[in-house]
């Protein structure tokens, strides 16, 4: 055992297998998350629409995620004749890959994380700017109009709430000090950030929604007027890779919150019974209740209209970030609470 | 509502929370859905499905030949051939329905003098071809043979209102 513990951690190749093996311990999980969010859904919005959705596949309609990854899996793959093949298949596999990558930084418990780097908050942040190429390049490589209409909207739609998004993880790790996704979680050990940053937690999550793509702003797939957007010429695995990513991004806006705002892995309830409960149950549960309130939106309200979204992103969302970034680092200044690393 | 408050009602979401909480509560309300094959919903006695040609209790056949729903078919989807039968009667030789054609409208039920032809309760017979659809005198009276009892129980039930 103790050669085994030698060779994983101080070895190169222990090194990269061990990091292997940590990778698929997150991958795994949010593969089989991402196929029952699909699942979870359609359930959910079938609840609110007073239906009972998918129940014919397994119990409860358990397996239908799996009879939907089949079938895809099953049909042919389209090229279309005027596209950029290797950007065309390439688009899918950025949006998707991106999508985990993200993931490399996330702390499922106290210094549970596939690379636990400073910059974890950084990380995540450029990460998820670069899964606006994937849609660019869809939309570019497909050569036709409801594609290339899809890609610009949503490039410009993801571009505008980024900068809000900035302002606010700018508010947080001023708070806590340290751009350590760790550290921002440990931070909040005596209060969650989304109490005192109440604004500014409802700001991210609606920017969490615009830069996912989901309604109330999907208008980049808008399928009442555009089709499906920038997926419009894809078919079988590559459009099911474009369906996984905009899952697993909702994942990942989803575990970002959590991390910024919702404590991570730290106990709701902080008395005895409750805080001896595993962290990455408590991340899990925050991460689940995240992405109902994703469902829940969806459910609830039409889509915005193009220049709606744009004064909402910058007349609206951008000031308020700002401001509140301002009025929180002068209350910090005036109180000595600054942290000092 | 005044600019102030309309912006503050604006930036408390206070429209947004109003839709949210609705859409919660129908989360738990009882669903609508009808679990369709293990579940259906009561029928009419009206209610006009696949076609029957029905038989007289002594098991002779109704129908006299008279193309009266051939004629008053809108769909045209009937088609009546008929001679004299060995014993003199009148009847048909062939009464085929094009089940593709048919609009459902329950005329030739109702100019059916005899009330031989009529629109059973059944409309769960889907075929895999096209051809199976093409209703022909024996699958007609078949349908009938099967169907009699509930073709009886329809009439009584919708006889005080004819």
């Amino acid at each position: 055992m103790n050669g085994l513990d030698a060779f994983l951690f101080n070895t190169d190749i222990g090194i990269i297998i061990l990091t292997i093996l940590k990778s698929l311990a997150v991958i795994v999980p949010l593969l089989i998350g991402v196929a029952y969010l699909t699942y979870a859904e359609r359930k959910v919005l079938a609840a609110i629409q007073l239906r009972k959705g998918p129940n014919t596949v397994g119990p409860f309609g358990l397996w239908q995620p799996f009879a939907d990854a089949l079938k895809m899996l099953m049909k042919e793959t389209i090229i279309p004749s005027g596209a950029n093949r290797g950007l065309f298949v390439l688009a899918p596999m950025l949006t998707f890959g991106l999508a985990v990558a993200a993931w490399a930084v996330i702390p499922v418990n106290n210094h549970w994380a596939v690379a636990n780097i400073n910059v974890g908050i950084l990380y995540i942040f450029a990460i998820s700017s670069l899964g606006v190429y994937g849609i660019i390049i869809a939309g570019w490589a497909s050569n036709s109009k409801y594609a290339f209409l899809g890609a610009m909207r949503s490039a410009a739609q993801m571009v505008s709430y980024e900068v809000s998004m900035g302002f606010v993880i700018v508010t947080v790790i001023m708070c806590v000090g340290s751009q350590n996704l760790n550290d921002i979680v440990l931070a909040q050990r005596h209060i969650w950030f989304a109490i005192p940053l109440f604004p500014i937690f409802v700001i991210f999550f609606i920017s969490g929604l615009a830069e996912t793509n989901r309604a109330p702003f999907d208008l980049a797939e808008g399928d009442t007027e555009i089709v499906a957007g920038f997926f419009v010429e894809y078919s079988a695995m590559s459009f099911a890779l474009f369906f996984l990513g905009e899952y697993a991004n909702m994942f990942l806006i989803s575990a970002t919150t959590t991390v910024l705002f919702l404590g991570g892995w730290l106990s709701p309830i902080p008395f005895a019974p409750f805080t001896g409960v595993p962290g990455v149950f408590w991340f899990i549960l925050k991460i689940l209740v995240c992405l109902f309130v994703f469902l829940w939106v969806r459910a609830t309200l039409p889509r915005y209209r193009y220049d709606q979204i744009m004064a909402l992103g910058w007349k609206v969302f951008l000031p308020i970030s700002l401001a509140w970034l301002v009025i929180t680092a002068g209350f910090l200044e005036i109180f000595g609470l600054l942290p000092h690393a | 509502m005044s600019g102030i408050s309309k912006t503050a009602a604006g930036l408390l979401l206070s429209e947004i929370r109003a839709g949210l909480w609705l859409t919660l509560r129908y989360f738990f309300k009882p669903k609508a859905t009808l679990n369709y094959p293990y579940e259906k919903n009561p029928l009419s006695p009206r209610f006009k499905g696949e076609h029957a040609l029905r038989r007289y209790p002594n098991g002779e056949e109704r129908c006299i030949a008279c193309k009266l729903c051939e004629a008053i078919c809108p769909a045209q989807a009937i088609t009546i051939e008929a001679e004299p039968r060995d014993d003199g009667s009148r009847r048909t030789t062939r009464y085929d329905i094009d089940m593709t054609k048919c609009i459902y409208c329950g005329l030739c039920e109702e100019a059916c003098p005899v009330d031989a032809i009529v629109e059973g309760p059944n409309f769960e017979f889907a075929t895999e071809t096209r051809e199976e659809l093409l209703y022909d005198k024996e699958k007609l009276l078949a349908n009938g043979d099967r169907w009699e009892p509930e073709l009886v129980k329809r009439l009584e039930l919708d006889a005080p209102y004819r």
